[in-house]
């Protein structure tokens, strides 16, 4: 059976230059790089290139980049490090109702401390309004975080602008960027921002791994006690091949950046519009204009998520949703939620995320099988009886 | 994480659609997930002969109300009162633990259609 992975906001392939570099530092070069001799100075080597390589690419200094367990831990890093370092200054945090659970459950963690959370509302193409930001700044406010691109809807938020109003009133910013490497040019000078959290493996690199960026003179602490590693800000024996290769998948993806928005945007570009054509009462979420290239979350009235996905799985095609069926909780998707999306519209979002290996017969195939789908279901559907 | 059995039923389910001169109607959504069930029963001499469904649900919603069409068709209204949530599972070979609700869906749905049964049949007796 045809295989079509369209999930790429969910996890990518490594690519097989990014393996390829990672290879000799599971055996050849399994140097600890906290040894002093010949194997630990080896990888002692390759960890500085890759952060030196990582640094530069982000505009930074190679001593304002550390890597981590991936981008949840990056996230947890940045909330908790510098909220408890801080607690003397302030106690009150500022996110919004649409962030990853890495950052919303560490901001209810931070609640259960005794710090104040306030969470900023989107509007309904899932914008946060810079307005918003400065109502809710208080004088004891220690930290914003606000996501770059939102992994369920693909929006871009207006992060220079959000960072200013923040950074002027001297209040740290945070950025989960994990949806965004790679997808648009991330500059940590540009946006002025103090931390910004990234993931390996949404960039056609491992798993496990990811890096944060903390600007040189930010307070914060450490989650994980035991050693020296990374500046004593996450102790732990470095998973030198993992950062070798994610270094190396951010080199990459960055250097295609242009060539594959292009790419991307294209293919995304007509499976809407064939979807359009094809399939009446369709939804989308978030703004058409101020999303990244490969993502479109779409609802079909009338029609819940999970059917669809289960729909696609069994014709080889994998896509994910925002159903409260697929996420475990039971609640449908917080971020459609904030969005002001109807729960019964919510309940049928389908997201569809485009990777560098997708092709326009792709495009063509799934654009093919889904009106049928969507018209089967639609029969079953109490939802969707005299609309026809 | 669905049986064959589920997947099965979700792809090919029986008896969908709604009887326009039903006896019995059960409807019955769950307000946390969203799901939406409509069931239509049709009785004679004390057995339900006919049972159709419609269902705004997931792939274990849509199978659970597949499996309840099938479970009570040529049941007595006494028997067909005995199906709960895990005769469902059981029949569809389990349900994941989170997936509970749904079928829990199904056979509520089912039980509120007896009931709209006996409630029309009453309101006809007295009159």
């Amino acid at each position: 059976m045809r295989k079509i992975y369209l999930d790429h906001a969910a996890t990518t392939p490594v690519r097989s230059e990014v393996l390829e570099t990672m290879l000799p530092y599971f055996n050849e070069k399994f140097g600890n790089a906290s040894s002093i001799h010949g194997f630990g100075r080896d990888a002692k080597v390759a960890l500085e290139e890759a952060r030196e390589k990582v640094a530069k690419i982000l505009d930074a200094s190679s001593s304002e980049i550390f890597f981590t367990g991936g981008g949840t831990e990056s996230d947890n890093l940045a909330i908790k490090g510098t909220a408890l370092a801080n607690r003397k200054k302030g106690k009150h945090v500022i996110t919004s109702k649409i962030e990853h659970h890495a950052i919303l459950e560490s901001c209810k963690f931070l609640e259960k401390e005794g710090l104040e959370v306030s969470y900023l509302p989107v509007d309904s193409k899932g914008l946060v309004d810079p307005e918003d930001l400065k109502k809710a700044i208080r004088g004891d406010t220690i930290l914003v975080s606000i996501m770059y691109v939102n992994n369920e809807v693909g929006i871009i938020q207006p992060i220079e602008e959000l960072c200013k109003i923040a950074k002027d009133r001297g209040i740290y910013f945070h950025t989960d960027a994990v949806q965004a490497m790679g997808k648009i040019a991330v500059d940590v000078q540009k946006l002025n921002v103090d931390m910004l959290a990234m993931s390996g493996h949404k960039i056609y690199g491992p798993k496990g791994v990811g890096a944060i960026y903390i600007r040189k003179g930010v307070r914060i602490i450490p989650l994980s006690h035991g050693g020296q590693h990374e500046r004593s800000r996450r102790a732990g024996t470095e998973n030198v091949p993992a950062i070798i290769g994610f270094a190396k998948a951010l080199e990459l993806v960055n250097k295609e950046l242009e060539s594959q928005n292009k790419h991307q945007k294209n293919l995304t570009k007509a499976f809407y519009k064939r979807l359009i054509e094809s399939i009446p009462h369709m939804i989308l979420h978030g703004d058409l204009n101020r999303r990244i290239p490969n993502t479109l979350n779409l609802s079909f009235k009338g029609v819940e998520g999970e059917s669809v996905i289960l729909s696609l799985d069994t014709k080889g095609v994998a896509v994910a949703s925002g159903s409260a069926c697929t996420s475990g909780t039971l609640e449908p998707s917080h971020v459609l939620s904030a969005m002001g999306i109807d729960p019964a519209i919510a309940q049928g979002a389908i997201r569809f995320s485009f990777g560098r290996d997708n092709t326009m017969q792709d495009v063509e195939y799934v654009a093919g099988i889904l009106p049928e789908i969507v018209q089967r279901l639609r029969s079953i559907s109490p939802l969707y009886a005299k609309k026809e | 994480m669905y049986s064959a059995k589920v997947m099965e039923h979700f792809q090919n389910p029986r008896n969908v659609g709604e009887i326009e001169d039903a006896d019995g109607v059960g409807e019955i959504g769950n307000p946390v997930c969203g799901d939406i069930m409509k069931l239509y029963i049709k009785v004679k001499d004390g057995r339900i002969i006919e049972a159709k469904f419609k269902t705004f649900g997931c792939g274990a919603a849509i199978a659970t109300s597949s499996m309840v069409t099938e479970l009570v068709k040529g049941k007595t209204l006494e028997e067909a009162k005995k199906i709960s949530r895990n005769t469902v599972a059981e029949a569809l070979d389990g349900l994941p633990p989170i997936k509970m609700h749904c079928s829990n869906l199904a056979a509520d749905a089912l039980q509120k259609a007896i009931e709209d049964y006996k409630n029309k049949r009453n309101a006809k007796d007295q009159k």
